[in-house]
């Protein structure tokens, strides 16, 4: 026979994720405010997929001599230029701001090339005109908004409009806090890194999606019980399978990021930011939303009736 | 209900079964599956370029240089056409995207119309007073478009073909774009110079009259020298050329690279079809002891002088080339001329190396991860965490065979699509379990309770799958790319989990419980 597994909640929990709303709220608020501070004047660190220019990385059976790296490319007077190590001494990272047009862009690549000489392998050569940048920058946007759109509009029909509204501002939170992290940072933003805020969102929308399939069984159960304790009751009842799942989910990405390489670094980071603020956004955004969009709780009736396990169909 | 008619577990079983047999090759190496029975398939999943490595080329096909040509064209016939019927004009030329000219008599206009409409089909003729603007109408510019980049995209894929890349996709893109994609491929600078050459060949005699400064003689035109000057021998810089081709490069049906018979230097020999060989042949014979240039996109690439009247067809052309220029050379007039020129707009390259790393420290880190994932599921659900792991690997294996089924491409997005999906997968069971709990918390006894459980978690699950599911299909649609990659893996991952983490999960579970008939749940 087997084992029995071991439970990490003994007990339903009986918080109050009301206590500190308010001050939920403000925190939010500045979080999401410091992101759109730092979007308007520090921008972001657009990658070669968005901002087009060139990006290579090399590598050299020695050790690489930055300095002289740098002397010789900055002699082919491209513009901005920045060199790093990457991954390890024999390894450099060259990036190129745009040449402005598509030819510069593959003529300033060969210049590189023919500069550097052959000792050199190339790893990887990205090279991504200005026309092709602003349309994948629109593609990402659109593909966003259009999905965000259909979320809101799936659970407005399951659940209600406001159920749809709050996860959707809980999104929009998780989405604006990552991309406001990766502007703070200056960490650099490319297709990769939408892939990861695509990932958050998804994963704040399933933490949601859960609670709130929880509230609507219990309004049926509990009809005369105040919105709030509702919810409270809802987020404590799942509290285990939240514990459990993002634990779950937090690890394994912790272990992407910790064995996948410096390509899966970022995304990984990503990722892990998001299972954060997907979790807390669902139990202090969405939750706390959706009652106050539903009137601040609606009137108590009968006490009691709201006690006890009802018989259950 | 807990009971599995006998028909539901076959399918069930068969399913999985094909699920696993399916996701073989993408998961085997190549030795273990060659030692494998016929039967297995033997389709994996395909590693996009930033796994697997290779070369990345979207180019832009300037459709709009032929409509310039076209238009050219009908400036030249509406000179003629004009000139004979006797009618008088002024300011003839191209302006935008039109041809215009002015008619100098009014009672000519009517009859001007006429004849520059009949120049060439699909074309508009608009009077206004004494003026008349000629545009090609919006059909015709739609099927000039579309054959150009069809036709260019035809002879792209000549030119790789020639190259012996293996498995290359060319596809067209949008209106006027091709994407090139050539898994394996390190050399970006070979194929972009294989690409940017339009290839446009003709021949044409050397004006008597070598002009020194920019302008030329009527009737000629200045080339560049192409021919590269290697051994200190002194070359022209440009030579003028009668405008008239004598043979045009379409004309040719063979070009093969070899060694001069004499000099043993590289040359690329050619063989034009009957009518070449005639025009050529009458050239040679009216101009024996005179130079001829054989013009390359603009570029004299060879001007020997015609020794003895060519009859056969057959020629070489020495240019002073390197072997690898003569076979280059020799690849582009075999697969004929690009009807337009092509600009760049995107370059991927990634090395073999730097996919292969990639590819190993990923699944490394999803080793690990899985193996936290198993250690945890098993302390925190017994027996069913067994059962959850299981349900896990299949939908793993689901999900490649699906992409090995349809010839997706797993890119690194599409791991992080996996990911969220594997994510979706965990969660499912765990709402399952926990609702167990739940359920014999309330006092309820086992079997009872796995079957609520399993009833109202079923709920749950399917709004969070369909709502991410329908976010998904959505990022598909409009996204590019890698939001696509993405898209598709995590679409995948949340079908294949109502299956594994619902239905394979629930047969197992069922399963163990009648077996052995347990007092309490063993979460």
């Amino acid at each position: 026979m087997a084992f029995r597994g071991f439970r990490i909640l003994r007990a339903v929990p009986k918080l109050d994720y009301f206590r500190f709303h308010k001050l939920c709220f403000a925190f939010s608020i500045f979080l999401c405010a410091a992101s759109i501070v730092s979007l308007a004047t520090r921008g972001l660190n657009f990658g070669v997929d968005f901002a087009g220019g060139i990006l290579i990385e090399a590598r050299k059976t020695t050790p690489v001599d930055l300095a002289d790296v740098r002397s010789k490319v900055n002699g082919l007077n491209l513009g901005d230029v920045s060199l790093q190590e990457f991954g390890r001494p024999t390894d450099i990272l060259i990036r190129v701001q745009s040449q402005g047009d598509e030819n510069a862009e593959m003529a300033a690549v060969q210049k590189i090339r023919d500069t550097l000489g052959t000792e050199y392998s190339y790893e990887r050569v990205e090279v991504v005109g200005p026309r092709v940048g602003k349309e994948l920058i629109q593609g990402g946007i659109m593909a966003v908004v259009f999905a965000l759109g259909g979320i809101m509009a799936y659970m407005a029909f399951r659940f209600s409009w406001r159920a749809g509204l709050s996860g959707v501002v809980a999104i929009l939170h998780d989405c604006l806090t990552t991309v406001g992290l990766f502007s703070i940072t200056g960490m650099q933003f490319d297709l990769n890194t939408v892939a990861a805020v695509v990932t958050i969102a998804g994963f704040s929308i399933n933490d949601t999606v859960v609670i709130d399939d929880r509230i609507r069984e219990n309004t049926r159960l509990y009809k005369s019980m105040d919105f709030r304790e509702l919810i409270n009751l809802s987020v404590n009842q799942t509290m285990a399978r939240t514990v459990m799942t993002n634990g779950l989910v937090f690890l394994a990405t912790f272990a992407l990021m910790t064995f996948g390489g410096p390509l899966l670094f970022g995304l990984a980071l990503a990722l892990l930011w998001g299972v954060i603020a997907g979790t807390y956004s669902t139990i202090y955004v969405a939750a706390p939303l959706e009652w106050y969009l539903a009137a601040r709780g609606r009137a108590h009736v009968k006490a009691g009736e709201a006690e006890g396990e009802p018989s259950r169909p | 209900m807990l009971y599995f008619p006998k028909w539901k577990v076959i399918a069930i079983l068969t399913v999985v079964f094909l699920g696993i047999v399916y996701a073989l090759p993408s998961i085997t190496p190549q030795k273990m599956l060659d030692s494998l029975p016929s039967w297995v398939p033997q389709r994996s999943v395909t590693l996009g370029l930033d796994l697997q490595g290779g070369l990345h080329l979207l180019m832009h096909v300037e459709v709009d240089a032929v409509v310039k040509e076209r238009l050219d064209a009908i400036v030249e016939g509406v000179r003629s056409e004009l000139r004979k019927a006797n009618i008088l004009y002024r300011n003839l030329g191209t302006r935008g995207q039109a041809v215009s000219v002015n008619i100098n008599r009014p009672e000519d206009v009517q009859r001007a119309r006429d004849v520059v409409a009949k120049i060439e089909t699909g074309t508009n003729v608009l009077v206004e007073g004494d003026r008349l603007t000629i545009a090609f109408t919006e059909q015709t510019l739609r099927d000039i478009r579309v054959s150009v980049v069809s036709q260019s995209a035809e002879i792209v894929r000549l030119r790789i073909d020639e190259t012996g890349t293996k498995d290359p996709t060319i596809q067209r893109q949008g209106e006027d774009r091709i994407l090139l994609q050539l898994p394996g491929v390190n050399d970006p600078e070979r194929v972009k110079k294989l690409l940017n050459t339009t290839a446009k060949m003709s021949f044409h005699l050397l004006c008597d009259q070598q002009s020194e400064g920019p302008s030329a003689p009527a009737g000629c035109f200045n080339a560049a020298s192409g021919e590269a000057q290697r051994d200190g021998r002194n070359l022209p810089t440009t030579y003028t050329l009668r405008r008239r081709v004598e043979v045009a490069g379409d004309r040719l049906v063979d070009a093969q690279p070899s060694y001069d018979q004499r000099t043993g230097e590289p040359v690329v020999s050619f063989r034009f079809d009957r009518q070449g060989a005639t025009q050529f042949g009458n050239t040679t014979v009216a101009n024996v002891n005179k130079p001829f240039a054989i013009v390359l996109d603009n570029k004299v690439i060879s001007a020997p002088v015609i020794r003895e009247p060519i009859m056969g067809g057959n020629g070489q052309i020495s240019g002073n080339f390197t072997t690898k220029e003569a076979q280059d050379l020799s690849l582009l007039l075999r697969a004929g001329a690009l009807p337009a020129p092509v600009t760049f707009l995107e370059e991927r390259t990634v090395g073999p190396d730097l996919g292969a790393d990639s590819i190993e420290a990923g699944t490394i880190a999803c080793v690990i991860g899985y193996l936290l994932i198993v250690v945890l599921m098993i302390a925190a659900y017994g027996v069913f965490g067994i059962v959850a792991n299981i349900a896990l690997l299949l939908n793993l294996a689901f999900t490649l065979s699906i992409m090995a089924a349809f010839g997706a491409t797993l890119t690194l997005p599409g791991i992080a699509g996996m990911v969220l999906g594997l994510a979706m997968a965990v969660d499912a069971n765990v709402l399952i379990y926990e609702r167990m709990r739940e359920e014999s918390d309330r006092g309820r006894s086992v079997f009872p309770a796995v079957d609520a459980a399993f009833q109202r978690a079923f709920g749950t699950i399917l709004d969070s799958n369909l709502t991410t599911l329908i976010a998904a299909v959505l990022l598909y649609i409009f996204g590019s790319g890698p939001v696509r990659g993405f898209a598709v893996t995590l679409a995948i991952g949340i079908a294949c989990s109502m299956f594994t983490a619902v239905m394979v999960t629930k047969l197992m579970c069922v399963a163990w419980l009648t077996w052995f008939k347990p007092k309490t749940l063993p979460v």
